[in-house]
């Protein structure tokens, strides 16, 4: 697995506003959740970006052209570098 | 015979397919010892019969849900002669994931690449020959609902059947390929592993499968051959860290290189954003959630009510004049009577339109993307009640059946969570038990009896969420699962495989809850004209069997201001709550039109309130009882479910009660 480089600002996921693009820089959290995550094709280095969320619920986000939402909880636990 | 499997994401087409594939010569059922539906059926292609087997809807092929499993063993060890991977062409790239799961078990595969006209309305292009040839795999292109690409399938699996077995295209990176063809010179020294494919038993080994792993360790007889596998995998783990993480990432690397090569998408705002624009929005997303509701309700009861009454005239008029064929009182009753064997058969046969009419327009919505969505819509509110968003799927269903919500909990992926959904389910107020409180509701409230239905249905929702609050708190003491779920893109719902989906379980209704059903009438019918004394036939209630029971537990029941046949009345509601009315009509010796004036005159609104409320909390009905048995797979949850309920519709009709008091 290549280290991801980052350079910009990084958070979670579940912060990010609708309509802005992030990269996946890393995934905490338990294994069996993250796996689930990697199969829907959220991986390490994927640009993410967020269609809606529901303030402190949950968010939908576009990833591979694929729409995948996302509970709070586990989009705390994925963070991202924001690229816009 | 050509056995062919069809494989695919959920919400891909596939059951389309199925279905255009099949017709008419489809069986549905459930995979041996599991809840999850199996589709099989036959299809004659071009002279060649055809078997075809539906495999669940997965995401994947790790095996870490039932559904996975399923699916993966069926390729494995059934080993179908060709695996058709069903793909959304819209939604490519994610797909192809299951894809490459399929080719790395070496099975003859091909893929019908589905939903190629959304595909083109949305921007995405593919070019589908390169695609071919970088998979190495026959694509076929589909439009499953026009059943465009369907000839060219068959003749595909035909041919497809014929053909050398495919050499397998994709490689991963150098550190996972190495390890894969050392793991694979000795595993073709293992003769108990003659029958699997090699290269996939070497990933499977590489990403530590406990399944696989269990059956090297248990096959392997060899010592020397097992820490040559031991060793090849520590050093594999040695290089990447998170073997399994590692060769998820590999996977969608080569797919992310096979798709910048084949697929180009052009930006658009497609129509499946603008729905979830106003489906999905903070303010009207709920108000849209509640009308879509209030149209699967109304589409149920209005579509199927004709019908039910239909069936239900004719079975009375057959019986009528049947009534004294036999010339033996008691045979004549229990085959003819009121609540004899075809008089029965009717009244279940009533209900299989009001199923077949909820479970279509449940097809539709789901079809059509939406019931996704209002798991997203209700996550953050479900969520506050310790819930997961998807729970409110199977609580939409128990307002129809609770035997199709508790088969419904099948969807929350969390065990905790599912047997929380799975014991207070009975807790919403199903369609049955609609259908005895509106007749009461009627009598007593006039042109109120919407707000009091209302009011039930609230006091069935409060109650389940207190429970599964205090479940979660004090007895799972857990979080809820992660959610994390799929919104496919819209699409215009399939109104076939909506039939065929109601026709399934309906007929599936007539053939178990039927028969429970009919037994649980029989019982009622002989206790009800036997007399208690001589124990010959009776026509007058009075003297049954029935009426001695019920004045036996009557003080148990009288605090809530019952006689006893309303006390009877309850007992043979544990057999179906539909038979509530039509038992308590006929202890009080009227028809069930002169009822509900008959009860109205008899009885206090409030004590009547407290009854419905009884009704509708006390025990789920004994079909119910079967599903929550089957679905928790302990009786520990079952005699749980009993209980607590039991005792909860008491106590809630004594508080009824007193609060009435006051009023």
């Amino acid at each position: 697995m290549i280290p991801y480089r980052s350079s910009g600002r990084i958070m979670p996921l579940a912060f990010l506003p609708e309509g802005v693009t992030g990269i996946v820089v890393e995934i905490r959290g338990g294994i069996n959740a993250s796996r689930r995550i990697f199969e829907l094709g959220i991986t390490q280095g994927v640009s993410v970006r967020v269609v809606r969320s529901m303030g402190p619920g949950p968010i939908l986000v576009d990833v591979r052209g694929a729409r995948i939402a996302l509970g709070r909880g586990i989009s705390m636990k994925i963070l991202v570098e924001v690229v816009g | 015979m050509i056995r062919v499997a069809l494989a695919g994401n959920p919400n891909v087409g596939k059951s389309v397919i199925f279905n255009n594939l099949t017709g008419s010569r489809q069986h549905v059922g459930n995979w041996p010892g599991k809840t999850v539906e199996k589709k099989e059926g036959y299809a004659k292609c071009f002279g060649e019969e055809m078997y075809v087997i539906d495999l669940p809807g997965t995401y994947s092929l790790s095996a870490y849900s039932i559904e996975e499993l399923i699916a993966r063993d069926y390729i494995v060890k059934e080993k179908p002669d060709v695996v058709v991977v069903v793909v959304d062409a819209s939604n490519i790239e994610r797909n192809l994931y299951l894809v490459v799961q399929v080719l790395e078990l070496g099975v003859k595969t091909i893929i019908a690449l589905n939903k190629m006209d959304l595909a083109k309305s949305t921007g995405v292009e593919i070019n589908v020959k390169k695609l071919e040839n970088l998979l190495g795999v026959p694509i076929v292109e589909t439009v499953a609902p026009k059943k465009i690409g369907m000839d060219e399938l068959c003749r595909k699996i035909i041919e497809m059947k014929e053909s050398e077995e495919i050499q397998m295209r994709i490689r991963y990176s150098d550190i996972l390929e190495g390890a894969i063809h050392d793991l694979i010179e000795i595993l073709e020294e293992v003769k108990e592993f003659r029958d699997y494919a090699y290269r996939w038993l070497a990933i499977k080994i590489l990403e530590g499968d406990n399944a696989i792993m269990q059956e090297v360790e248990e096959k392997i007889k060899t010592v020397s051959l097992k820490e040559r596998i031991y060793e090849i995998k520590k050093r594999f783990e040695e290089k990447v860290e998170d073997t399994e993480m590692y060769v998820i990432n590999e996977r969608y690397r080569v797919i992310q290189e096979i798709v910048s090569k084949t697929v180009h998408v052009s930006k658009k705002v497609t129509l499946s954003d603008m729905l979830d624009q106003a489906f999905l929005d903070r303010y009207i997303g709920i108000p849209i959630f509640l009308a879509i509701l209030w149209i699967l309700f109304q589409f149920t009861f209005i579509v199927s009510t004709p019908f039910v009454d239909m069936i239900g005239d004719f079975f009375a008029v057959i019986s009528n004049n049947m009534a004294n064929v036999t010339g033996i009182s008691h045979l004549d009753y229990l085959l003819f009577g009121e609540y004899g064997v075809l008089n029965g058969i009717g009244m279940i046969l009533s209900f299989v339109p009001l199923i077949m009419a909820l479970y279509f327009a449940l097809s539709l919505f789901e079809d059509f993307g939406y019931i996704s969505r209002a798991a997203f819509l209700m996550d953050k509110l479900m969520r506050k009640l310790g819930l997961t968003g998807r729970t409110i799927i199977p609580m939409i269903l128990g307002f129809g059946c609770n035997v199709a919500g508790i088969y419904g909990t099948r969807i929350i992926p969390e065990e905790d969570d599912r047997i929380i959904a799975i014991v207070t389910n009975p807790l919403m107020m199903c369609s049955a038990r609609l259908v005895a409180f509106a007749i009461i509701a009627a009598a007593f409230w006039g042109s109120m009896a919407g707000t009091i239905l209302l009011s039930l249905y609230v006091i069935g929702i409060v109650l389940a969420v207190s429970i599964s609050l205090v479940l979660k708190k004090f007895v799972f003491k857990g979080k809820a699962s992660p959610f994390i779920m799929e919104l496919p893109p819209y699409q215009v719902p399939s109104i076939k495989v909506a039939a065929s989906q109601a026709w399934a379980r309906g007929s599936l209704f007539f053939r178990k809850a039927g028969t429970v059903i009919l037994f649980g009438l029989l019982v009622l019918g002989v206790l009800a004209t036997t007399d208690v004394t001589t124990l010959s036939f009776t026509d007058d209630v009075q003297n049954s069997i029935v009426a001695v029971i019920g004045k036996m537990l009557h003080p148990i029941f009288a605090p809530l201001g019952w006689d006893w046949r309303l006390v009877i009345a309850v007992i043979f509601g544990f057999v179906a709550k539909e038979i509530v009315i039509g038992a308590t009509a006929m202890l009080y010796g009227v028809t069930e039109d002169e009822f509900a004036s008959f009860i109205a005159q008899h009885y206090d609104p409030v004590v009547m309130y407290a009854y419905m409320v009884f009704v509708l909390v006390y025990v789920p009905c004994i079909a119910s009882i079967a599903a929550i048995k089957n679905e928790t797979g302990s009786w520990k949850w079952t005699l749980f479910t009993i209980l607590y309920e039991v005792s909860l519709a008491y106590l809630l009709g004594i508080l009824v009660l007193f609060i009435g008091g006051f009023i």
